[in-house]
């Protein structure tokens, strides 16, 4: 059975179409990532398939059932992380995972679901003493409580510091080799290169890219470029004397497309001829960020994180909460 | 459908992060305590206010009404007639009241023959109130026999004492009081953490889980119905070791302990549920709250209040939560303590019912 399958969904608030016309499956075993900027729409998009949102329209089909109507059934067969994760300020992790074992009705060894997410030191310290990473380790380890065979994870590491990050990466990874389905939504890039079997890039609502990470480049990329160090005169040069496309990148960069095989030899050939000065020759391929920050026009700041220079994005994400 | 092992690991949890938080604690158990020992200790010599005779005419004479005007005009006492198709110890009782006289049918025929006559003083011995309505009626009674025998005992006074118990101020005082705490925890701490917990979206967490809304609830008024217990039973003690109340304990109590936390608890949570924002919640539990926590004889019985005071009384619920647990614990009036407890039932019922219905886990 195809654990995820939504089609055309559409789900507006007031004049806002926060998800609009988002179609895709999603198979056994796979981590899927929906990577967007803030306000994109993954989120309620995800509630949509947890159950927890009514859509508009379209057809949306999680383990067999439509979520709206369904989620008392469906709930015990799914493992969520909701955004912002919180729970009882006077309990300890212990006791969640105890709680949470009586809800679903199952029995479970405490210590070792806490020691799967490594937060096994800390099982008897109050929730409100935990730090942001390791409420969110209990967040993962209540989703682990009914051994569920598809889990939703939205923005599992948010905020999180670098180690809290790879503590989690490495539990998701350890999902998938158990052969479960995990839909994770990020706006980090390398989480979701790092993580999933397919990506899907959501702006405004719409999905504008999708598949594995490197098909994604493949088809939204610019392909392979030289890029040479050198000056401006020099991709004049080469400009005039080849049919190649020269780009001047500033700074002292030259970058040349590479569309067969034989221009790699044209382009060095031009640059020998130039009798320019020039250093530092090389090729690369678009990453996932380049690809990103051409399809949702935004930005990528320091922490990897996306930021939407539309404006828009931000009534939208306000009108959300 | 519903889980006793959810409901109940709910409880625990909910029960556990209850003792856990100090401010909880303190004004669940200890604080309905310290009023009592505060307030108990502050009116322990007894309260002023008048008192309250009640009076049976059987005669239709002259003489026996301008008794009646002598007596009312001694200013002491508030005299209410009672009709003469009334038993009037029967009637006493009814109306929870110790103090009272019967006038004999042939009493102005006797005096004016200046034959003995006996008027019957309906009191209760150990009480300051019967002190004083024995003193009223024998003050005119004397002045009465002065009048016209010079002195002569023609009227004289058979003291009989009334079924009522002995009523102390800190007998009032603790059924009171337990019925603050009925009101105050469950009422507070509801408002409080069905606002909170949409805010914070913990409702729609637990919404992921098979808990429903009704074995959450359940769970939270079964908590606070253990709270209210344990609170009745350290209030009880007090009363009794540290000012000697008189208090009658009996299975009657269970019911209004039992429904009296499942009414405020749903009252919090109607209110938490239906308010915009924790702010807008925790106004109207205020709004609701204490108007009901001084009105509703909580702190002294509603008889002291003026009349319009004491009809509003009677539209706060809590109001017959203590009423009924008065009729109970001082009078043994079970009457009273009937009607008392259809009308908490019945407001009980629909309130669970409105807050169950109302209340969400999520939004569309």
């Amino acid at each position: 059975m195809i654990p995820v399958e939504i089609s055309s969904v559409r789900k507006s608030y007031g004049d806002l179409k926060a998800v609009d016309g988002v179609s895709f499956s999603v198979n056994e075993g796979e981590v899927f990532a929906l990577l967007g900027p803030n306000g994109a729409g993954k989120t309620t998009l995800i509630e949509i398939m947890e159950g927890l949102r009514k859509r508009d329209g379209g057809t949306v089909k999680v383990l067999g059932l439509d979520p709206w109507g369904n989620g008392y059934v469906l709930h015990r067969r799914i493992g969520v992380i909701p955004q912002d994760f919180t729970f009882f300020d006077k309990a300890n992790p212990r006791e969640a995972v105890e709680y949470y074992a009586d809800l679903f009705g199952v029995s479970v060894d405490p210590d070792e679901i806490l020691k799967e997410v490594v937060l096994d030191d800390s099982a008897n310290v109050l929730f409100e003493n935990l730090s942001g990473g390791q409420k969110q380790k209990l967040g993962l380890a209540l989703s682990l409580v009914n051994s569920a065979e598809l889990l939703f994870l939205d923005e599992p590491t948010t905020g999180l510091d670098p180690n809290a990050r790879r503590t989690i990466w490495d539990v998701i990874r350890g999902l998938k080799d158990k052969g479960r389905t995990v839909i994770l939504t990020t706006h980090y890039l390398d989480e979701a290169e790092q993580l999933s079997d397919r990506v899907a890039i959501m702006n405004h609502g719409h999905i504008v890219a999708m598949g594995a990470s490197e098909d994604i480049i493949e088809t939204h990329g610019s392909g392979e470029r030289l890029e040479v160090h050198g000056t401006e005169e020099l991709a004049a040069y080469i400009r005039a004397n080849t049919n190649l496309e020269v780009e001047y990148k500033g700074k002292g960069l030259v970058s040349i497309r590479l569309s067969q095989k034989h221009d790699v030899l044209a382009a060095l050939t031009a640059v020998e001829q130039s009798g320019l000065d020039w250093h530092d020759i090389h090729t690369r391929r678009d990453s996932l960020d380049d690809v990103f920050v051409k399809l949702v026009s935004g930005t990528i700041d320091e922490k990897g994180e996306i930021r939407a220079e539309n404006t828009g994005e931000n009534s939208h994400d306000q009108r959300r909460r | 459908m519903t889980s006793t092992r959810r409901i109940l690991s709910d409880l625990r949890l909910f029960g556990r992060g209850y003792l856990r938080n100090v401010a909880g604690l303190f004004f669940g158990l200890i604080f309905p305590v310290i009023l009592i020992l505060i307030f108990g200790a502050i009116f322990s010599s007894g309260l002023g206010g008048t008192i309250t005779l009640y009076v049976q005419n059987h005669d239709s004479g002259p003489v026996s009404s301008s008794f009646v005007q002598a007596l009312n005009g001694t200013g002491t006492v508030n005299m209410v007639l009672v009709s003469n198709s009334e038993n009037f110890s029967q009637y006493l009782s009814a109306h929870s009241a110790s103090d009272g006289i019967i006038i004999p049918s042939d009493f102005s025929a006797n005096y004016t023959a200046g034959e003995n006559v006996t008027v019957t003083v309906y009191s209760n011995p150990s009480q300051s109130s019967s002190a004083i309505v024995s003193g009223t009626v024998t003050g005119v009674i004397n002045g009465f026999n002065l009048e016209r025998f010079g002195g002569k005992a023609i009227i004289r006074i058979a003291q009989t004492t009334a079924n009522s118990q002995v009523t102390k101020y800190i007998d009032f005082l603790v059924p009171g009081l337990i019925g603050f705490s009925i009101l105050v925890s469950p009422m507070f701490s509801l408002v409080n953490i069905s606002s909170e917990y949409k805010r914070i979206k913990l409702f729609k967490q637990l919404s992921l889980t098979p808990l429903t809304k009704i074995e959450w609830l359940a769970s939270k008024v079964l908590f606070y119905i253990l709270l209210s217990v344990t609170s009745f039973l350290l209030m009880v003690a007090v009363g009794v070791f540290a000012f000697g109340a008189h208090i009658v304990l009996s299975p009657w109590l269970i019911p209004f302990l039992v429904l009296g936390p499942m009414f405020f608890a749903s009252l919090g949570m109607l209110v938490g549920t239906v308010s915009k924002s924790t702010e807008t919640a925790s106004v109207v539990g205020n709004i609701i709250t204490f108007p009901m926590m001084f009105l509703s004889g909580t702190f002294f019985p509603i008889t002291l209040m003026p009349s319009y005071l004491q009809y509003l009384a009677h539209v706060l619920p809590l109001f017959y939560i203590i009423d009924g647990l008065n009729g109970v614990m001082i009078y043994g009036n079970y009457a009273q303590a009937t009607i008392d407890l259809v009308v908490v039932a019945v407001i009980t019922i629909v309130v669970f019912v409105a807050a169950a219905r109302l209340f969400k886990w999520r939004e569309d």
